[in-house]
């Protein structure tokens, strides 16, 4: 082969592996975009169920994070998504099964449910307006609605707490109940308010700054 | 003289230039730009910008003018032949006009800027002691909003109305407002965008802003500096009211976050928030 | 391997032998192995409170920031950078012989050579493969930034992006000019052979190299979401991504620092004979204002880097409000170095533009003195006007009109060298070459970000734009309509002489056209959007502005297109076509242009005796083709 056929060969090579690093490389991007769920119709209207939990799946890449999960009514089946999936201007029930103890709030504000129907949520079974800033878990917050939920944390002397996920209801937990209106279709995002990523500076790092843990995605169709 | 030919094409070309265009920069953009006349500040800011843009017009049109004249007048015909141009090393008299006049025009924006700046603040942010302070539309103090900045939300403070924190905002119209905005955790920046406003939030620092309002308004919030993931999305509606519907707005929201506000730390220009150390 | 193997020297060695030895593979290996033995101290230091939070984490920062450190000292010891301090310490005298020999080969670019040429190509195709990264992480972001509710990233994802693009450009272009073609043309200029220290000039490359691949790390640690600028407290937080980081702007800086001074010791000491400081071309007068400000600003940066990297792992406070320490501190540390570094990239572009001015306009350069004026004014100047970048941040309000004033001020030295070019440009001889319709795309593209800069200097027009796209706008109008544009107009002009080989001008010409409309297409309606309100570094916007979106993501697309355009031009002609270009095709008069193609390692024959100013045009019309300065003869 010619000098100039041989430089055109390595060339046409080089130029190909390139062109392949620039797709490993793009795609190193969107693997971890996290995936969703939606919210189930039963008999009692749409529901969301969710849990939080003080460190994710032992073979999650951040086994060690705090993480928020998408459940079903009995806290059997846990899949690892934020997006959640709900019908536009409908009535949605949420549940929030707590595993996780308390870190107290930044921002003693959201110790006070806010946005839903009546302004009210249900702790255990109790309607509250709110609870005790300190004893705060975690938050469900919807800042684009003003939909505030604080969910409370496990006891310090919980006899059975859980420590990865998945958990059972059977392991110490908080049950957090509330309902609000779903506005027009769009994309919105919701977040927790508390600085629970333990390890990191000022709890606000890690898990509370990424999507698929402490923070996602409410997708209204 | 060849040389007093092109000189005169090229003043002739950037005076007709400038004559059509500065015009339409002062009355047809002028009044078009940003941020418009939501405030006081805010229509400040406006004369500011026309008066920026109406100084750089004729500037950039003589740099352009002269370019695109020089590459048309001054360009090889005979590209065969390499020959060089007039050994033309400077010319002394140019140099000291351009001078003068590019000093006079950089003095002139600097010192029109400031007293712009020193006459309302222009609504940015002045720090804890903030030099220039609008007065207020009747007299009498301003109505204090502080603004609480965290990570992903923006929350308001009432001093004057039992230190109360709701997440709206509603201003009263023909009011001057005093913000207060300060961060509890890392660096924000509360833009009210059709109020004229920006003010960084500092955690640890009290940053004053001043707005004069004008008639109702619906203005936007929007945090200008990258604050972590959820920057994008921190953003806020608001509203400048007539006052009864502002004094009727303030007892709703009072009477809605009572609870909240039972729990709050004690109304203060800086917090110092726990937890902020390390750790869960 | 054999002892035989062994003592032939590496330029001579054939087949796989020639990989052992001090040179880049070696590097890799050692550097591997510094990371693991950094991470393996690191996770065995003691302290039950390091412990705690690594665990909570999920990651260990120190031995992270171990790693780094043992990974590139790794590097560089198997690159041999080691050898000549040792052989020093050792009591052997002092020597100048690393590679310098081997005056072929693709090799030689893979190891510590201490030829100015061939660190100067090697600085060419490593800010040239960076840049291209950087650019294609822009066309991600633009393309996330296509609809506001669709998102294609993970919205840290995103922000790594963004982060990754400005960090990426910013520490790699503050050498893309001086890096390949400092380092090439002004030992020539001056009448050298050599910079003033090789090795270091060596040094600084490698550690750049080093300090990119560390930065791209990020993406396994999670990325980073401050941004280029690293804000703290917001750095603090995050995850081990940042560590990366603040590992890869430590050793831009560091790597700055010792190129500006040997820069500044190279253009003081190492001028040949007769080669007054008056008589230094433009461009050598552009270096030696930005060395300064590299040499002095880069120092600033490392400092306020190590305090964040303090914070993060021995539990310091600097930048943590409510523990003492002090938002403002990073801020104002950040900007001292932000500044001059912005200065650092314009300037080498100035100088390049009213170099290569001269050579196509036929003239001398206009108002020389004026020029070097300007030069050093905006060198001067950079120091005094950090603080407009926090004119809304809550500063001493008393400080802001002094800041306007002075940022308005530097206004005046640009404008010197906007004289100077258009000048040159007066009853010239204009030949549109590429180099020149770059240099012409230069002046427009930077009219334009100059006058943005007045808006933005002036604090109430602040009040609107800051942290807007307006800003965006005005330093891509600056950085990349200007220095990227300079950077071009250099390649063109340079590479028939560095590689010998001419670039295709037909191409050269598409490029230029494509590159100058699309990125003018996308970056003037940014002006608009910040006008409109739409802040910085956001993943969503108002549905309003996605018709102006999409309109300048597509124009993005088109920027990288033309950018192939450019890549296969240089990979055509450069390693397949390969036609032979002639010595002098500009017919440029200045000193570089008489020696022979390719260089030889010495450089001159004999070193140049100067006596005239460095742009004698102007004189009797020379036949084209011929060379047109003749160094007078003298002694070696």
């Amino acid at each position: 082969m010619s000098a100039t056929g041989k430089r055109i060969l390595w060339t046409t090579a080089l130029a190909a592996i390139v062109c392949v690093a620039i797709g490993l490389y793009i795609g190193l991007y969107l693997v971890n975009v996290p995936g969703s769920s939606a919210a189930v119709q039963t008999s009692s209207g749409t529901n969301l169920y969710l849990a939080t939990v003080p460190a994710a799946a032992l073979n999650d890449p951040h086994p060690t994070w705090v993480s928020y999960y998408a459940v079903d009514a009995g806290a059997t089946n846990w899949r690892h998504v934020t997006t959640y999936t709900v019908p536009a201007n409908t009535l949605v029930h949420v549940t929030i099964y707590n595993f996780d103890s308390p870190s107290g709030l930044r921002n003693p504000w959201f110790g006070q449910s806010s946005g839903t129907v009546g302004g009210v949520m249900t702790l255990d079974g109790k309607t509250m307006k709110g609870i005790d800033p300190d004893n705060a878990s975690h938050v469900f917050s919807i800042p684009q609605i003003g939909l505030v939920i604080p969910l409370d944390g496990i006891a310090a002397t919980a006899k059975n707490p859980c420590s990865n996920a998945p958990c059972s209801l059977s392991n110490n937990h908080t049950t957090t109940t509330f309902t609000f209106r779903t506005p027009g279709k769009g994309l919105y995002r919701w977040q927790c308010f508390v600085p629970c990523a333990a390890g990191y500076i000022a709890g606000f790092g890690g898990p509370m700054q990424t999507v698929g843990y402490m923070d996602g995605f409410i997708k209204v169709v | 003289m060849e040389e007093t030919h092109h000189w005169r094409n090229i003043v002739v070309l950037w005076l007709v230039a400038s004559l059509i265009m500065t015009p339409i920069v002062i009355f047809v953009i002028g009044p078009g730009l940003p941020p418009g006349n939501g405030s006081v500040e805010a229509s400040g800011q406006v004369t500011d910008n026309t008066v920026l843009l109406a100084t750089a017009t004729p500037v950039a049109l003589a740099v352009l003018v002269y370019i695109a004249y020089a590459c048309w007048a001054f360009r090889e015909r005979t590209p065969e032949v390499v020959l060089d141009g007039p050994a033309i090393r400077g010319n002394s008299s140019v140099q000291f006009w351009w001078l003068i006049v590019t000093t006079t025009l950089v003095l002139f924006l600097a010192g029109y800027g400031t007293v712009r700046l020193l006459a309302d603040g222009s609504g940015g942010g002045q720090g804890p002691n903030p030099i220039a302070v609008p007065s207020a539309p009747n007299g009498g103090k301003p109505l204090v909003v502080q603004v609480v900045a965290q990570q992903w939300q923006f929350n308001y403070r009432f001093p004057g109305y039992g230190g109360f924190e709701t997440n709206q905002i509603e201003l009263p119209e023909n009011t001057l407002v005093q913000f207060n905005v300060t961060s509890l955790d890392v660096i924000h920046s509360f833009w009210a965008y059709e109020l004229g406003v920006k003010a960084d939030a500092n955690p640890g620092v009290n940053n004053v802003a001043y707005v004069t309002t004008k008639g109702p308004l619906l203005f936007h919030v929007r945090c200008a500096e990258l604050c972590g993931v959820w920057h994008g999305y921190m953003f806020d509606q608001g509203r400048v009211v007539p006052k009864a519907q502002f004094a009727a707005w303030i007892v709703q929201q009072k009477t809605k976050f009572a609870p909240a506000t039972k729990t709050l730390p004690p109304y203060s220009k800086t917090y110092f928030p726990q937890p902020l150390r390390r750790g869960g | 391997m054999s002892a035989i193997a062994m003592s032939v020297p590496a330029g001579r060695r054939t087949g796989w032998r020639k990989l052992i030895g001090f040179n880049m593979l070696t590097g890799i290996v050692l550097g591997i192995g510094g990371w693991y033995l950094g991470h393996f101290i690191g996770d065995h230091l003691s302290g039950a409170g390091l412990a705690y939070y690594s665990a909570e984490a999920g990651e260990n920062d120190i031995a992270i920031f171990l790693g780094y450190l043992l990974g590139v000292v790794g590097f560089l010891v198997g690159l041999g950078f080691a050898n000549y301090p040792i052989r020093r310490l050792l009591g052997h005298p002092p020597a100048l012989a690393e590679h310098e020999s081997e005056a072929e080969g693709l090799f030689r670019y893979f190891t510590l050579n201490t030829d100015h040429k061939v660190v100067a190509k090697q600085y060419m195709v490593g800010i040239g493969l960076f840049f291209f990264v950087a650019g294609l992480n822009a066309m991600l972001i633009r393309t996330e930034l296509l609809q506001p509710n669709v998102h294609v990233f993970g919205a840290n994802q995103y922000l790594t992006l963004v982060g990754l693009h400005g960090a990426m450009m910013m520490g790699t272009m503050t050498s893309g000019i001086l890096g390949p073609f400092a380092q090439w043309a002004v030992p020539l200029m001056i009448g050298s052979r050599r910079m003033a220290f090789p090795r270091i000039e060596s040094f600084t490359f490698w550690l750049l190299m080093a300090g990119e691949v560390i930065l791209l790390t990020t993406i396994f640690f999670g990325g980073f979401q401050t941004g280029w600028t690293g804000y703290q407290p917001l750095g603090a937080q995050g995850t081990a991504g940042y560590d990366a980081y603040i590992g890869f702007f430590a050793l831009v800086g560091l790597s700055m620092c010792l190129f500006g001074f040997n820069l500044i010791a190279t253009i003081t000491v190492m001028r040949g004979r007769g080669m007054t400081w008056s008589r230094l071309p433009i461009f050598v007068w552009a270096a030696y204002a930005t060395a300064w400000l590299m040499l002095l600003a880069a120092p600033m940066l490392i400092a306020a880097l190590l305090m964040g990297a303090s914070d993060r792992t021995l539990q310091t406070a600097f930048y943590i409000p409510g523990q003492g320490g002090s938002a403002y501190l990073f801020q104002n540390l950040f900007w001292v170095f932000g500044h001059p570094e912005v200065y650092i990239l314009a300037l080498p572009g100035m100088g390049i533009v009213l170099e290569l001015m001269v050579v196509f306009a036929r003239k001398p350069l206009w108002g020389y003195r004026l020029a070097v004026a300007g030069m050093l004014g905006i060198s001067f100047l950079s120091w005094f006007v950090w603080q407009h970048h926090l004119f809304v941040s809550g500063i001493n309000a008393d400080l802001r009109p002094f800041y306007m004033l002075s940022t308005e001020l530097i206004s005046l030295p640009t404008g010197f060298i906007f004289l100077c070019a258009m000048g040159t440009l007066w009853r010239g001889r204009i030949r549109f070459t590429v180099p020149m319709l770059f240099c012409l795309g230069w002046m427009f593209n930077f009219l334009w970000g100059g006058i943005s800069g007045v808006f933005v200097s002036d604090v109430p027009s602040d009040v609107t734009t800051h942290g807007s796209f307006f800003v965006m706008a005005h330093f891509h109008y600056t950085i990349m309509g200007g220095l990227i544009f300079a950077f071009f107009a250099a390649i063109y002009y340079w590479v028939p002489k560095m590689y010998g080989y001419n670039l295709n001008e037909r191409l050269g010409k598409i490029h230029f056209w494509t590159l100058f409309i699309f990125f003018n297409s996308t970056f003037a309606p940014l002006f608009a959007l910040g006008f409109m309100g739409m802040p910085r570094r956001v993943v969503t916007y108002n549905a309003a502005w996605q018709g102006l979106n999409d309109w300048v993501s597509i124009s993005a697309y088109c920027i990288g297109l033309s950018m192939l355009v450019f890549l296969f031009n240089v990979v055509w002609s450069l390693a397949i076509k390969r036609e032979p270009a002639p010595i002098n095709p500009w017919n440029s008069k200045s000193i570089e242009w008489t020696l022979p193609t390719p260089v030889p390692v010495h450089d001159f024959d004999k070193l140049p005796v100067f006596d005239a100013d460095p742009y004698p045009y102007g004189v009797e019309p020379v036949p084209a083709g011929a060379p047109a300065y003749a160094p007078a003869g003298g002694t070696a």
